[in-house]
């Protein structure tokens, strides 16, 4: 579908080292990554976002998480969270 | 023998072997009190001190023998208690006694009352239990009188006890199921209380809706089905299509990252060097988009979205003749230079699109064939949703432009087309079709031909470009194929107001001016761009560009500044208010030879311009802060901003180039 191709532009592009997906409970439902690292960012990263949405709520319960974006020395994990999934792509950012 | 032996010392054979001296030694052996068992190191922890310390004295007491005993000191209270009970018990003892004897010595010698009072007062008695206590005499032992007193009645009660068998015991016992338990946890965050009032107040409202409508319970529930239906298939299907949303967010965020030091340009690099080129602007290049299916096509129309301002429309066709092919519409949004937001294909070259000012999700778009269409972006669909044909009245010949009119008096949507039929039509969306209506022909005048049987002919001009008044609403201009520029009004169908002999070649552009009422600029394949008073016939401002213009725009911000492409791949800039005579920004945007640009467009919020070429690329650019200046206040004055400052500037220059001609 139209997702579909969104996902595979997003993983074409320059820089982008892997996507993964998901689903509510921190189980990856699509990966380009070797199982055992995709298990590992997963289950960081769910629990992250998990507090990071928490957070966020917490101080103001209309508001909403949208995105959130780790940068590190090496790469940039961006996280964009659904109702019930979760999309992390990891990428160079080329500077 | 062995008596004798036994006298004898016996060595065992391991017995210590001491000397004589060690033998006589003498060692003193002391009796203590002490306690041999006592611990001598008993540590205990003291609170006060926080440390373990020994404790100085050690109990010594060592206990060999204890008996408990039976015996009772004497003075103590049990003990006394015990002795009153025994006196009591036996003044009883010698009070019947001494009743039992009277009454013998009564019987014996009825006389002798000589016995104490306590003889007197029981002898109502003594009388009554004489035979009584004279049974219990005979009965009990002398001993016991004087040991126990033991508590008689009437009956001679004795207790008397007897053992039964014991049933045997048998457990009979019932046990239910368990509840069944689970457990269950859950935080409570400020976020999750409010999450379930708003489920709260959701439902309520929904119970108030079903309370006011209950005539439709049957179809309610029909579609409560259907909705039942509709949900157990989504859960089944690939669940991919719900992160659609994410998916979108991370292209751009993924976008904004690779293409970061535009991003960062875009939004913060003002091109310091503007201050030593001497009023002499730049544009600097930001992203370029280009899609692989309008590899082949030429950009023919560019146009902003008035709601979202990073979202713009192109449409693709071909300006070649001889190569017609097929046309696209694309939406890319400045926030994902990759890949266009939405893509429409079509079967002819779109030649003009217009989005609608109130609705900005409806685009109308011009074809090279003649038809118009509308594009409606909130439906998936890559078709139009209406579309004209040859019966409808499309054009003839290739729609130039369209624009979006306010809606008419029965709110219909309406747009106007200009062709190079020579035809002006107003399109009214009535009930989901596309009705026309000629608004204007554009009559050649004095061109009236000889045709067969001796009809006379009207030719038509071809109009090529149109623009409508901002405020004035019937009024509009629309611009030729033969040079001329027509002022018109909507009212008067077969009429002019007036006509521009504007240029030598086709008008390529017209263009009020956003905030002058009076001021429209034209631009034309003649290489000049023309600014004129619609009152005057000649132009105020003329520009040679030294090749073909494809397109002028004006600029949002300023009633002085406008844009010219030409042919030769260069962008042209001018600011009237700081140089009239020349441009003060000529950049060559595009490889020279082979491209052209064709279309220029201002973004209405951004200082931003985006650039269409031949070769179906957009090139946007940044207006560097020479290009974007606002004039200078006089010290003590007021800083005006507004409509009226832009038109008071333009009006000023006019006023500078009019009045040589006012007064030839």
């Amino acid at each position: 579908a139209e997702v579909e191709e969104t996902l595979k532009r997003i993983q074409a592009h320059r820089g982008v080292v892997a996507t993964i997906v998901i689903n509510a409970e921190g189980i990856p439902v699509r990966t380009t990554l070797d199982n055992s690292t995709t298990v590992q960012y997963a289950g960081l990263l769910h629990q992250l976002t998990m507090k990071a949405r928490s957070t966020v709520r917490d101080i103001d319960p209309q508001n909403e998480l949208t995105f959130l974006r780790i940068r590190s020395k090496k790469h940039e994990i961006m996280v964009a969270p659904d109702k019930e999934y979760l999309l992390i792509v990891i990428q160079n950012p080329c500077e | 023998d062995e008596w004798a032996a036994a006298k004898t010392l016996v060595k065992p054979p391991d017995q210590l072997e001491l000397t004589e001296a060690e033998l006589k030694e003498e060692f003193t052996r002391i009796l203590t009190a002490n306690n041999p068992h006592a611990p001598q190191n008993i540590i205990r922890y003291s609170f006060k001190e926080r440390a373990y310390k020994p404790i100085s004295y050690v109990d010594q007491m060592a206990i060999h023998f204890s008996l408990n005993g039976n015996m009772i000191l004497k003075d103590s209270d049990e003990g006394r208690r015990q002795s009153i009970r025994l006196s009591t018990a036996a003044e009883k003892a010698s009070v019947e006694t001494s009743a039992v004897t009277s009454e013998e010595a009564e019987i014996k010698d009825e006389e002798s009352t000589g016995d104490t009072q306590a003889a007197g007062e029981e002898e109502a008695e003594g009388s009554g239990t004489a035979e009584v206590a004279e049974a219990a005499e005979a009965e009990e032992p002398p001993p016991l009188r004087v040991k126990e007193q033991k508590l008689a009645n009437q009956f001679n009660f004795i207790e008397r006890a007897s053992r039964t068998l014991n049933n045997p015991m048998r457990e009979r016992a019932c046990q239910s199921e368990p509840t069944p338990c689970k457990n269950f946890s859950a935080t409570a965050n400020q976020w999750e209380i409010y999450d379930a009032y708003v489920e709260e107040l959701q439902k309520m409202e929904r119970s108030k809706e079903k309370e006011k409508s209950k005539a439709q319970i049957a179809k309610r529930e029909e579609e409560k089905k259907k909705g039942r239906k509709l949900t157990s298939l989504e859960s089944q299907s690939d669940d991919i299509t719900k992160i659609s949303k994410a998916a979108k967010i991370m292209e751009r965020m993924v976008n904004q990252n690779t293409f970061d030091d535009i991003a960062q340009d875009f939004k913060y690099f003002e091109d310091a060097s503007d201050e030593y080129r001497d009023q002499q602007g730049t544009l600097l290049p930001l992203w370029k988009f280009q899609y692989d299916k309008t590899k082949r096509l030429a950009v023919t129309a560019i146009s902003w979205n008035p709601k979202y301002k990073d979202l713009f429309a192109v449409g693709y066709g071909s300006y070649d003749f001889m190569k017609q092919g097929q046309g696209m519409l694309l939406l890319y949004t400045m926030k994902n230079p990759s890949f266009p937001e939405y893509v429409f294909s079509s079967e002819s070259g779109i030649m003009c699109l217009d989005f609608h000012y109130d609705h900005p999700y409806l685009v109308a778009v011009g074809f090279y064939d003649g038809n118009v269409a509308i594009y409606n972006l909130k439906k998936a669909t890559s078709q139009p949703s209406y579309k004209s044909s040859a019966k409808s009245g499309k054009h003839t010949e290739p729609v130039w432009q369209v624009k979006w009119q306010k809606d008419d008096m029965d709110n219909n949507l309406n747009f106007f087309s200009v062709s190079s039929d020579g035809r002006i039509v107003s399109w009214t969306l009535i009930k989901n079709e596309l009705v026309h209506t000629d608004v204007i022909k554009l009559s050649v005048a004095g061109t009236t031909m000889q045709g067969p049987e001796g009809l006379q002919l009207q030719t038509l001009g071809c109009g090529t470009s149109f623009d409508f008044h901002k405020k004035i609403d019937y009024l509009f201009l629309v611009g030729t194929e033969e040079g001329k520029i027509y002022k018109c009004s909507k009212c008067y169908s077969s009429q002019f107001l007036d006509v521009f002999e504007a240029h030598h070649m086709a008008v390529d552009s017209v263009s009020w001016n956003p905030y002058h009422l009076k001021v429209f600029i034209s631009c034309s394949s003649d290489w000049t761009v023309k600014i004129w008073d619609h009152t005057i016939k000649t132009p105020m401002f003329v520009y040679d560009l030294n090749s073909a213009v494809g397109d002028v725009a004006w600029s949002p911000y300023s009633s002085t500044v406008f844009a010219a492409v030409t042919t030769d791949g260069k962008a042209h800039v001018f600011d009237l208010s700081i140089n009239k005579y020349e441009a003060l920004c000529t950049q060559l945007v595009v490889a020279k030879k082979k491209n052209k640009i064709t279309h220029i467009q201002f973004n209405p919020v951004y200082p931003v311009v985006i650039i269409g070429d031949e070769r179906g690329h957009i090139t946007s650019l940044k207006l560097s802060p020479n290009l974007r200046r606002m004039p200078k206040e006089k010290k003590g004055q007021e800083v005006k901003k507004g409509p009226e400052v832009e038109i008071a500037k333009l009006d000023k220059l006019l006023n500078l180039v009019r009045e040589p001609e006012s007064k030839a």
